[in-house]
């Protein structure tokens, strides 16, 4: 589906001004993060991009936002392998993980479906996950395609798993899960999910129709709270423009921004 | 010194059948023009060795069927989605897979660099990354107690091949900020290296540029090759041909069209 066929989120009648889901996800995972000092972006995540960015423009320069692909919005000086030296050494408070699979118990799967030799499914790989899950502190998983596909009882390679054996140094590991439709926190000890809020047009049945995994769910879930005005116009006049260096394709889709 | 190569094609010749090759993230300088004369060279049976990942060049590699081992953390063609002839070929069991994470492999060209057999790193238990590699291995901390660390092989790769902005005429390659193709360079036993230009001056005279430059002493060929990384970017220099790029993930989404897209920018045939 391309970015501009999503359906758009209106706030209220009185306002025609329409909130696109990116913005709303952008918001979700800027709250949830919290307050850091050093928020990195890896491969292909235009999203988590936006929400970095947005934080550093709310905290008038912090935290400090590495997007590993870009020039403009990265101090790194010593090569790849200093993103990963970095996190290694609790240098990096939040990092964002993907999974063409997610399970109920925060493992991913960035590799296939099916045997590992001759999957049916292949997806890219695992990028940093084996290692990142482990070492940064607030892993965000984020996935916008919110079904029963992708959000499954069990996984079918783990790529990373959501937890460890208590000898096995493990500073870090997921905090959330944000999706197109709902954030779910995550329980570490428990190694289980739990719905947090719903966003604005969808429901809690809707969320239990689509989700593969079995997750908590409290007798009442919280709507998702709309992005603010001013939100919006750090996103759309600010933020925009920063983000076409990395995202080009993204930035001219959803706000009709080019690189300056 | 290295050799000056006349052409790309003379700089390529270490890279013959068979052997490990080490090639760049997308993002680092990817020598395009390079590989282009590898796949019109036809070259087989490569041991592809990402690092840590790559896009368009490990795609093409794979797709003209250059390559019998992969060893990577991811292959795609970012905002262009993934990358299908990867996706093909892995689906159809036609090469090896040797699925990594990127500070595995970062860390194993620094074993190899540093001439030492492995390189332990945390993370990685408990994953199937862990369970498909045998040749990496779990032990115990020996300054801890009850502490598993995996250690990983050294990596030491046959050739490095990479593209740089500029050279000198002693063969002292300027890399800038890209400080893997360094690391790239001192893991492999040879290095191959195409550029946009060689300059008069000498690259360690200069302490600025000296800092980011990777010495002759490494490198075993240069050639030139002018807007060598098109389609894809040359970091700080310029961008990536991103309608190209576009063309690209529609015509190698299918094999016909992959061997049309070859026809016309690899072997300079235009379709009847």
């Amino acid at each position: 589906m391309g970015l501009n066929e999503r359906a758009m989120l209106t706030r209220s009648k009185d306002d025609p001004l329409p909130i696109r889901d990116e913005e709303l996800l952008a918001e979700v995972i800027t709250r949830v993060i919290g307050d850091v000092r050093h928020i990195a972006v890896g491969n292909a995540s235009p999203i988590p991009a936006m929400a970095a960015l947005l934080a550093r423009e709310r905290g008038h320069g912090m935290p400090y936002v590495s997007l590993l692909q870009s020039r403009r919005h990265n101090f790194f000086t010593d090569g790849g392998c200093e993103l990963f030296d970095c996190a290694g050494q609790g240098r990096i408070d939040v990092f964002f993980l993907s999974g063409g699979e997610i399970d109920g118990a925060g493992n991913i799967n960035l590799v296939g479906i099916g045997d590992h030799e001759k999957p049916r499914v292949r997806f890219p790989g695992s990028f940093g996950s084996a290692y990142l899950y482990y070492v940064v502190p607030k892993v965000v998983l984020f996935r916008t395609e919110h079904s029963r596909r992708t959000l499954v009882e069990r996984v079918s390679f783990i790529s990373a798993p959501g937890g460890s054996a208590p000898n096995i140094y493990r500073p870090g590991g997921p905090i959330a899960l944000v999706t197109n439709r709902c954030l779910f926190s995550f329980d570490r000890e428990r190694r289980r999910f739990r719905l947090e809020s719903v966003h604005p047009g969808h429901s809690v049945a809707e969320i239990a129709a689509n989700t593969g995994f079995d997750y908590d769910c409290p007798e009442i879930v919280q709507i998702t709270p709309a992005p603010s005005e001013e939100t919006l116009q750090l996103l759309r006049q600010v933020v925009a423009p920063q983000l076409a260096e990395v995202y080009p394709q993204f930035a001219a889709a959803m706000f009709g921004v080019t690189a300056r | 010194m290295p050799i000056m190569a006349p052409t790309i094609e003379d700089a390529l010749a270490p890279i013959r059948d068979g052997i490990m090759l080490a090639v760049p993230r997308e993002v680092a300088g990817v020598p395009m023009e390079a590989t282009r004369a590898l796949i019109r060279r036809g070259v087989r049976d490569l041991h592809l060795v990402t690092l840590p990942t790559s896009s368009l060049q490990a795609d093409m590699l794979i797709g003209a069927g250059c390559v019998a081992v992969l060893e990577t953390s991811a292959v795609s063609l970012g905002e262009f989605g993934a990358a299908p002839r990867f996706t093909a070929a892995l689906k159809a069991a036609t090469i090896r897979i040797k699925d990594a994470t990127c500070p595995a492999l970062h860390a194993a060209f620094q074993a190899a660099e540093k001439g030492m057999p492995f390189m332990p790193l945390r993370g990685i238990i408990g994953s199937d990354v862990l369970a498909h590699r045998p040749d990496w291995r779990v032990i115990d901390n020996p300054f801890g107690a009850d502490d598993p660390i995996v250690v990983l092989p050294a990596i030491r790769p046959d050739v490095a091949l990479i593209h740089a902005p500029m050279a000198d005429r002693a063969g002292n390659v300027w890399i800038g900020r890209q400080r893997e193709l360094v690391t790239m360079a001192h893991a492999s036993a040879r290095t191959v290296v195409t550029v946009e230009k060689i300059i008069d001056s000498d690259l360690l005279d200069d302490p600025v540029l000296a800092a980011g430059t990777l010495p002759g002493f490494y490198v075993d060929a240069i050639a030139v090759a002018a807007n060598g990384c098109w389609p894809l970017g040359l970091p700080d220099h310029y961008g990536a041909d991103l309608l190209h790029l576009g063309e690209y993930a529609r015509l190698a989404a299918s094999a016909d069209g992959f061997a049309r897209y070859l026809d016309e920018y690899v072997h300079g045939r235009r379709a009847a």
